[in-house]
């Protein structure tokens, strides 16, 4: 059986194409500001490298904050419902998911059987998600890709007092100015970001096996601070944003 | 200072942001007749000091640093299954805490 | 490169007065996030005063806002017999002899300002939004602060002055040349709403009808914070939000409250506070040697 699941995050658009609960095509886009458009394209890009025709896909399952918005979708599932099927299919030990996208952070708490049992949002607030570390990697002039890597040469854990993204980056000129270094900032950022997740995670009573999924998975340099901050291990799977799009299509395919 | 005869300060410690509005607030009026300072010890975050405030009275604050994260030094008490009592505000005789959230 | 957000700073002195001829000299000088400002008062009467953005380090900038103040009067610091610091750097004012907190400060420079009927105080500064509830002394008798949140707050609005390459000065008078009145924007996180006036921008929307939805939130966002410690007349605006009248009408108009008008300056307020603090601790200090 051939499934698909799209999310529709604020952000990108990841597509899932699955058979028989295999991964045989997928893609991503930038949601931009046509996002049925853009999930088109994705859509299509992924059937495509599943070697397949659209008319050859029999369900599609759309999640994500836009999940209204999906083309070719037949139903939709919470984003919290996908995560946490996606995360069990690949870590059947998990018992604790945590989901950091571009704008909103997610701590959800799952059985045995990979049902929710509680989760809790940082939502509508942009220090809470990855659209915070975007901001402070402008602020510090580095690629968003690499300051993750940066922030793992920090020698000096230093404080970040501001809780709002917009105040944050007033603090990083600040600090530059007053000639910090910069691994020790990007280090700041990421244990700021963390401690709000962990907080999260806290509310919901986390349990491991905890695993790491969402685009902000990808910065090594958050995943550092988690783990710290956390004081256990985090699993991060391959491809960890696209949890989410997998777990709508294997829902697909269980309708 | 100035004078003070009647009515105290009633004091709002938090913020409010795009996700809701967290503040502890503390009638100050209270905290002038308290002499045990429950809530200082009783927050296992440490989130309550006692300050000398504008006109001189010896008040209950929140903490500079826990302010504008109040909604994270507070989540240990505030499960989302099985609440107990918070313990500042049973600590505090007379009854001058409240919570927003 | 133009810069948008960059309001102008600026001094002022009564030149029909020589503070010579004045007993209690006394200084302000508030260090927020954003700006600082410092002021004088002879005899309870404002003399000079001077707002400018606050530089990257504090002692420095309450120094040069002093300097700033004091520039063509020919008063120096040694002729000020006593300064208070306040503000969020007001730890940082090497030459005041007290700091007190802004809620106090603000709460007896509006009371100055406004007069003493006025008793709720509503300051929106560059980092934070405060609501001042005080009596007919300027005694406060209720506040709520808000400096974890940009939104509502001025460095808010420059973020969005900026995003539409409009001066700062103008933001409000563009935002009420708008036909009908636009839906707020949704999000209440000023990166997010960034987001969404792009998009709106994208769509077609004027940039006066953007600055409209976005006061209009902005608004909104402020009156549920004064909603919390309670509205009572008379009200008055402090800060510099204060001279955006995008936004002060929008408050006006869901609160049902008119807002004090004022003669002076609406940044000056913590400092002049401070100042006059200063007097009354000026006065105990002689009466008591």
């Amino acid at each position: 059986m051939i499934t698909a699941g799209i999310d529709m995050g604020a952000k990108t658009i990841k597509v899932v194409v699955l058979r028989d609960g295999e991964i045989i095509g997928r893609a991503v886009t930038l949601a931009g500001f046509e996002s049925r458009e853009a999930a088109e394209e994705a859509y299509a890009a992924a059937v495509s490298e599943a070697g397949i025709t659209v008319d050859e896909v029999e369900r599609v399952v759309a999640t994500g904050a836009g999940r209204g918005y999906a083309p070719h979708s037949g139903a939709d599932v919470s984003e919290v419902a996908s995560d946490a099927r996606g995360v069990h299919r690949l870590f059947p030990a998990a018992r604790t998911v945590i989901d950091v996208g571009a704008e909103e952070g997610r701590a959800i708490r799952c059985n045995e059987q990979g049902k929710v049992v509680d989760f809790a949002l940082n939502e509508k607030c942009a220090a809470g998600a990855g659209a915070f570390t975007e901001a402070m990697s402008r602020a510090l002039e580095v690629d968003i890709k690499a300051l993750g890597a940066m922030s793992l040469n920090s020698k000096n854990a230093i404080p970040m007092n501001a809780q709002c993204a917009v105040f944050a980056e007033s603090e990083v000129v600040s600090l530059l100015h007053a000639k910090t270094a910069k691994e020790d900032i990007a280090r700041a950022v990421h244990d700021a970001i963390a401690s709000r997740i962990v907080s999260l995670a806290r509310k919901v009573g986390f349990k491991p096996d905890v695993v790491l999924i969402g685009g902000l998975a990808h910065n090594i340099g958050f995943v550092d601070s988690l783990q710290r901050a956390l004081e256990c291990e985090v699993l991060v799977p391959d491809d960890p944003e696209y949890i989410g799009a997998y777990g709508a299509a294997l829902a697909a395919a269980e309708v | 200072m100035a004078l003070r005869e009647e009515a105290e300060v009633k004091a709002h410690y938090g913020y409010k942001d795009g996700a809701g509005d967290f503040f502890i607030i503390i009638d100050t009026d209270g905290c002038i007749r308290c002499e045990d300072r429950g809530c200082v010890t009783a927050c296992p975050e440490g989130v309550f000091e006692i300050i000398t405030d504008d006109y001189d009275d010896m008040v209950a604050a929140v903490v500079e640093e826990h302010r504008q994260r109040i909604k994270y030094s507070c989540a240990p008490c505030k499960p989302d299954r099985e609440r107990p009592d918070l313990p500042c505000v049973t600590a505090c005789a007379p009854g001058a805490i409240t919570h927003s959230w | 490169m133009a810069e948008y957000w960059r309001w102008k700073e600026y001094r002022w002195h009564d030149e029909d007065k020589d503070w010579r001829d004045g007993e209690l000299i006394t200084g302000g000088v508030d260090v927020g996030s954003v700006s600082s400002q410092a002021v004088i008062v002879v005899d309870g009467e404002l003399y000079a005063f001077s707002s400018q953005r606050t530089g990257s380090d504090s002692p420095e900038s309450a120094r040069k806002a002093l300097d700033w103040a004091l520039e063509g009067t020919g008063l120096t610091l040694d002729d000020i017999g006593f300064v208070v610091g306040t503000g969020y750097g007001r730890v940082n004012v090497p030459f005041s002899n007290k700091a007190i907190t802004e809620i106090a400060c603000h709460a007896r420079g509006a009371n100055f300002m406004y007069g003493p009927s006025v008793r709720t105080v509503l300051d929106m500064g560059g980092q934070d939004c405060k609501v001042i509830r005080c009596d007919e002394r300027g005694k406060v008798s209720a506040f709520v602060m808000n400096d974890k949140c940009a939104a509502g707050t001025g460095r808010g609005m420059e973020v969005f002055a900026d995003l539409l390459a409009i001066p700062i000065e103008e933001v409000g008078e563009l935002s009420l040349q708008v036909e009908e009145e636009p839906p707020p924007v949704s999000c209440t996180c000023v990166v997010f709403a960034k987001s969404e006036a792009t998009a709106l921008l994208r769509e077609g929307w004027p940039k006066s009808k953007v600055l409209a939805a976005y006061c209009s939130a902005m608004a909104h966002r402020v009156v549920t914070l004064l909603e919390q410690v309670g509205i009572e007349k008379e009200f008055a605006i402090t800060g510099g939000i204060a001279k955006n009248v995008g936004v002060v009408s929008r408050l006006e108009h869901e609160t049902g409250f008119k807002a004090l008008p004022s003669k002076i300056d609406t940044q000056i307020a913590g400092a002049l506070g401070g100042a006059l603090f200063a007097q009354n601790l000026l006065k105990k200090k002689l009466s008591a040697a």
